[in-house]
């Protein structure tokens, strides 16, 4: 399977947001919330934009991926298995003692995960010495990284802002999944972030503000990246957390709890 | 040991980084605005292209090590030991030894031979820190020969490594000649009388103690333990069952570090009494580094002081 049309893209999402219903409520943990959030932008990446092949997941000259937000692992994992890096049935194992797929991702168990994340405000100087060495080799790759907007609550998260700058890495494209809640509650209650957009504009980032459910904002966004020279690119997607179930949109309890029986038919039912 | 010529390890790291960077085109170096300290600024003046000044921000070094790693650099990160075990302890953890990447951590100014700069420089818990991550291999290198062949040989050997390295210049031990192996001891002497396992920068106490005991007609073998983790457990046990009096020397708490691993080994295997040398559950103090070595009472008198 080669890039998607556009118009199929919406479908694909479709089937990744029930893989993430499926493997939460199969594995009765999880974090559906910020992995509904967020299904929209990696459908893109892996469907449309990304230059990878599920038959040669290790391809030295593919481009990366790091999940900064390792907890939206449901959404990865389903992205992945969507794409065919590894069988959908593998799905429902999520966090199970046998599964290759581990409650945040990793890299050594699973196809196409390029890198081991979990412990939040990691994935920017991972992205960043990706990038780095793209550039060392001349390989031309370039690097993704998806963080998120409590996430970037993290000081690493500022230190490798200012790295992503100082080294000009142009082929870095970062994503702010901008869904508003944190575990505690609103992100601007908790500990605001905001103004985000203007803060990685102050490090000297390129900044484009998005509607991260949009699908053609977030292709024209990836695009624009594509061309900015000589310095990194800050996508500020604003979302909404549990996007596509109507009991998990914008509740902060959605974060980290697995829907019941009665809510996981009812979810996949919207899903349909 | 040559007592006439002393070598700092930090000195000989940043020369056979740099030596290994002609050769070997993957090897990229990274440091957190001290590269004038831990000698890395050798390597920069060589290879600007495949040198990063991360700035004071060592989370983020260590980060990018690992993104290097992953794609296939062998990257060599350094900083004061203090800052590269304790202030991204999470990260080595987390996007390090977990994922099992190939990174380089070459720590220098460990231990209270840091001198002046006192208690928060000095570093005396990375060892023990370190030595708990699995996937980590822990060395601690005792002078210049060792050390050179430490940094080349963590260079062929994939997965992530600690090497802890120091500021004060100490003697040059051996002769250019030694084999040295990842994991295994370098006994020095047959005495029967005791075994000292010494790390880094006191092994040279160690020996200097070794002679002046032999003039006072006790014998005692001397055993260089550069890799912590793996540790050597055939090399302690055959020590422990040779020689009547066990003592572990380190320039580091005796809480987690060597003197650690060796119980650890012989209370599973052979025990015995441990006499563990080290700073005493403390932390440092500002003085020249030799003074402090006599304060914290590691010099060669003390653990002469601890076998007559």
């Amino acid at each position: 399977m080669g890039r998607l049309k556009k118009e199929e893209l919406p479908g694909i999402t479709r089937e990744i947001r029930k893989g993430i219903i499926e493997s939460v409520y199969n594995a009765k943990s999880g974090h559906p919330g910020g992995s509904l959030s967020c299904a929209d932008i990696l459908t893109v990446l892996y469907f449309y934009q990304m230059n990878i092949n599920p038959e040669n997941p290790d391809a030295k000259e593919r481009d990366r991926f790091v999940l900064s937000k390792g907890h939206a692992a449901p959404a990865l994992y389903s992205t992945l298995a969507n794409r065919g890096f590894f069988d959908k049935s593998e799905l429902i194992n999520l966090r199970k003692i046998d599964s290759i797929l581990q409650g945040h991702p990793d890299m050594n168990k699973i196809p196409g995960v390029d890198m081991t994340t979990g412990s939040l405000g990691q994935g920017l100087s991972i992205a960043n010495g990706m990038a780095i060495s793209s550039k060392l080799n001349k390989e031309g790759y370039r690097v993704y990284c998806l963080l998120g907007d409590g996430e970037i609550q993290e000081g690493q998260v500022w230190e490798a802002a200012m790295s992503a700058v100082h080294y000009k890495l142009d082929n870095l494209c970062i994503i702010v999944d901008n869904n508003n809640l944190q575990i505690d509650g609103k992100i601007d209650d908790v500990m605001s972030p905001y103004p985000i957009d203007k803060k990685f504009e102050s490090f000297g980032f390129e900044v484009i503000n998005i509607d991260g459910h949009n699908y053609d904002e977030i292709i024209k966004a990836f695009d624009v990246a594509k061309q900015i020279k000589g310095r990194p690119t800050a996508i500020i997607a604003k979302t909404i957390k549990g996007k596509g179930v109507s009991f998990m949109e914008n509740q902060a309890g959605w974060h980290g709890k697995a829907p019941n029986e009665e809510q996981y038919l009812e979810a996949l039912k919207e899903l349909a | 040991m040559n007592l006439d010529i002393k070598i700092a390890t930090r000195e000989s790291y940043g020369k056979t980084v740099t030596k290994l960077g002609k050769d070997n085109k993957n090897i990229v170096v990274l440091d957190a605005d001290l590269a004038a300290a831990t000698k890395t600024e050798i390597f920069k003046k060589e290879f600007p292209d495949r040198f990063f000044d991360m700035g004071i921000s060592e989370q983020d070094m260590i980060g990018t090590a690992a993104g290097l790693a992953a794609c296939g650099k062998i990257p060599y990160a350094s900083t004061f030991a203090v800052f590269a075990t304790g202030r991204a302890y999470d990260q080595i953890r987390n996007s390090v030894c977990y994922p099992n990447l190939n990174v380089k951590i070459c720590a220098t100014h460990a231990g209270v031979t840091v001198g002046e700069d006192g208690a928060t420089h000095q570093m005396l818990e990375d060892l023990s820190l370190m030595r708990t991550l699995p996937n980590m291999t822990v060395m601690c290198t005792s002078d210049d020969i060792s050390t050179k062949w430490a940094v080349e040989e963590i260079s062929k050997y994939k997965g992530p490594v600690y090497l802890r390295l120091c500021r004060l210049a100490s003697p040059v031990i051996y002769d250019e000649n030694q084999k040295f192996e990842i994991g295994k001891g370098v006994q020095i002497g047959d005495g029967e009388d005791a075994t000292i396992f010494a790390t880094g920068v006191v092994v040279s106490e160690a020996i200097k103690a070794q002679e002046i005991l032999k003039e006072k007609g006790i014998n005692v073998r001397v055993v260089d333990i550069h890799t912590i983790k793996p540790i050597d457990k055939e090399l302690i046990i055959k020590c422990a069952k040779e020689t009547d009096k066990i003592i572990t020397i380190e320039d580091h708490s005796i809480i987690g570090g060597l003197g650690t691993a060796v119980c650890e080994v012989l209370s599973e295997e052979y025990p015995k009494k441990v006499i563990r040398m080290g700073v005493n559950d403390t932390f440092g103090k500002s003085a020249n580094a030799n003074v402090l070595l006599k304060y914290f009472k590691l010099t060669a008198e003390d653990i002469v002081e601890k076998l007559i």
